[in-house]
């Protein structure tokens, strides 16, 4: 079993023969970071089909889901070696306060780590002073707020004025996205950008990290 | 010469149900979707309107007073809901006060209610299915329910009578005390709601709607299987998840038809998980859109009108969801391209909305004016359109909602 047959099952979102490869991979002895790699290889080929239309939330689910269950197949391979990935850049994810809404958010934070982002997750219902001392401990590139709710938007207008306040503001980009949230609400809240799916979340961190926005 | 509160009400009602039937009205009509906006604008907090119907009554009646809607929501049987839910310890929401502060609106606590591999018995039996193991789930007060031996087993003499002994089980008593609680607060609920209904008509103002039902995709996906389980579903349980949509189809038109009963024509349903994003259209078209369009199709059959709120975006799902009998029904859009939907379906279905949250939230009156302006220029054109929100108001501004009704009459005019 190669590869390449890996990179086909899992892109193309089937399950059981994809789990079935990185099983005969496992077994026949192959390198572990050469059955990450693939999955890697893959779950760029789903966010670019999510990208571009063809696949949508069930497809990113569905990924983020073999994914987990072949990188539960190989933890036991890579032991010390994980630590030493670089990563591509920071990222402070969370739900702001008053909103408990995560399934948007766990998708981004999956997206992003995929995509090779160091990714601290505050959860949801998150105050204000949580993002600070995240950002303070963590020094990430990117800020990223989630909010459904229309309570969201004073409470990230609140999360950009703490950081500020902090003298974190020009430290950090900030991204919002999440059910209401238009060009409106951004220049409302204070933010940066804003987002409507997973993938402008992880166009907007690369763009952020490589310097294409100062 | 002022008119009385029964030639508004005609009047109203006559606008809306032009519109309603593609026809052209005196004027664009305009509602809101007002959500907890009355009590914002009275300044009570939501945990007191959802626990005190004279509060909730006074709230929504003085928004009543100050805003000239063609249409009023009752809030009763969907807002008035604190006592129910805490008699039944139910589990699925955050509300004011329980959970979330007392400003916060309601709150949905995701979750996986069913699992995959019961799908076979809600499908062999979605009634026994209900009482033994969802709401135990769902409803901490009545967990003991689980203990129970299936009850369509108990049919005559020789069968089942014996199975009346789990009802003498740990717990079963307070069960029965909880359902009597929850029995009171729901008469004293549709009490209120006859009130309160009287009390609209009396202003002058037709309901909004009178009924309530849901896509049954989005009844499995949401309450039973949970976002993630419905979209994993479609690749690993297809056909139990396509059975299960059926068996829920009879149940969610029941309860759309139940409208009728009550002297009601207008059927709320709000839509979910079919937006787009959440499927493909090939998924759509396979899984979601045929029992939504059976449900539609059974209400209007009956001579009732299906009000269908497309929450999110479908603007890639225009060309399918036009399929539906003319002049029938009610398009409720939120962040889909009402304009391009115009185009596409405005011969087939009456359009409402859509003016964004975060223009009526953080706009000027000035911004929202012209917004509607757009929306009754080119989407009211010939007819077939309702002014409204995109979605519900809660803490949007009052100056904003008195400036879209002001632009349905200053600009709406068809005469």
């Amino acid at each position: 079993m190669s590869q390449q047959q890996l990179i086909e099952a899992m892109s193309t979102i089937k399950e059981k023969e994809a789990l079935a490869i990185a099983q005969d991979m496992v077994t026949q002895g192959a390198d572990p970071f050469s059955i990450l790699d693939a999955c890697k290889q893959a779950m760029a080929i789903v966010g670019d089909n999510f990208a571009k239309g063809v696949y949508f939330l069930p497809e990113l689910v569905m990924a983020g889901q073999i994914l987990m269950q072949i990188s539960d197949l190989i933890k036991p391979l890579l032991k010390e070696a994980s630590t030493s990935k670089e990563s591509l850049g920071r990222v402070v994810v969370g739900t702001v306060e008053g909103d408990i809404h995560d399934i948007g958010k766990d998708i981004v934070v999956l997206m992003l780590e995929v995509n090779g982002f160091e990714v601290r997750d505050l959860g949801i219902d998150v105050p204000a002073a949580k993002f600070v001392e995240a950002v303070r401990e963590f020094e990430p590139q990117v800020v990223a707020l989630s909010g459904f709710l229309t309570v969201a938007f004073d409470n990230m207008k609140k999360t950009v004025e703490a950081l500020k306040e902090a003298g974190l503001r020009d430290k950090v980009k900030i991204q919002i996205g999440g059910g209401q949230i238009d060009e409106e609400i951004r220049r409302y809240t204070g933010a940066d950008d804003y987002g409507l799916d997973a993938m402008e979340a992880v166009s907007y961190a690369k763009k952020v990290v490589s310097g294409g926005l100062q | 010469m002022s008119k009385s509160p029964e030639e508004f009400f005609a009047e109203k009602e006559a606008r809306v149900n032009t519109a309603i039937a593609l026809g052209v009205p005196d004027r664009v009509p305009v509602t809101c979707m007002t959500g907890f906006f009355p009590a914002y604008y009275a300044k009570v907090s939501l945990r007191e309107v959802m626990y005190d119907a004279d509060k909730m009554i006074a709230a929504w009646t003085k928004t009543l007073q100050d805003f000239d809607f063609d249409t009023a929501d009752n809030p009763f049987m969907i807002r008035f809901l604190g006592a129910i839910m805490e008699a039944l310890d139910y589990k699925q929401l955050k509300w004011a006060g329980h959970g979330v502060d007392e400003m916060s609106g309601y709150q949905f606590v995701e979750g996986e209610y069913m699992k995959p591999e019961e799908y076979d018995d809600f499908i062999f039996d979605p009634t026994d299915f209900m009482i033994r193991r969802y709401w135990p789930r769902i409803f901490g007060a009545l967990a003991p329910l689980a203990e129970l031996p299936p009850l369509s087993e108990i049919i005559t003499y020789s069968m089942g009578l014996g199975n009346f002994a789990a009802l003498a089980a740990p717990g079963m008593r307070e069960v029965g005390q909880a359902l009597i609680k929850a029995a009171e607060a729901g008469q004293q609920m549709a009490k209120n709601a006859g009130q309160f209904a009287g009390v609209i008509k009396a202003m002058g103002f037709p309901s909004t709607y009178q009924g309530f039902t849901q896509a049954p995709f989005d009844t499995l996906s949401d309450y039973f299987r949970g976002t993630l389980g419905g979209m994993m579903d479609m690749f690993r349980h297809a056909d139990k998840l396509m059975a299960a949509t059926e068996k829920m189809l009879p149940i969610m038109l029941r309860l759309g038809l139940s409208t009728k009963k009550r002297g009601g024509t207008k059927v709320f349903i709000p839509l979910h998980k079919g937006l787009d994003g959440f499927m493909s259209n090939d998924q759509f078209k396979r899984f979601y859109w045929p029992s939504l369009k059976a449900l539609m199709e059974g209400l209007i059959a009956e001579g009732l009108i299906p009000v269908v709120l497309w929450e999110g975006e479908c603007t890639s799902r225009l060309e399918i969801i036009g399929d539906i009998p003319a002049g029938k029904a009610v398009y409720h859009f939120e962040r889909t391209d009402i304009f391009k939907a115009k185009e596409i379906i405005g011969d087939r279905v009456c359009l409402k909305g859509n003016v964004p949250l975060s223009l009526m939230v953080t706009g000027t009156p000035d911004d929202v004016r012209a917004y509607c302006k757009k929306l009754i220029d080119v989407v009211g054109k010939g007819g077939g359109f309702i002014l409204d929100a995109a979605a519900p108001a809660d803490d949007a501004k009052p100056e904003n909602l008195q400036a879209m009704i002001q632009a349905a009459k200053d600009y709406g005019r068809y005469a």
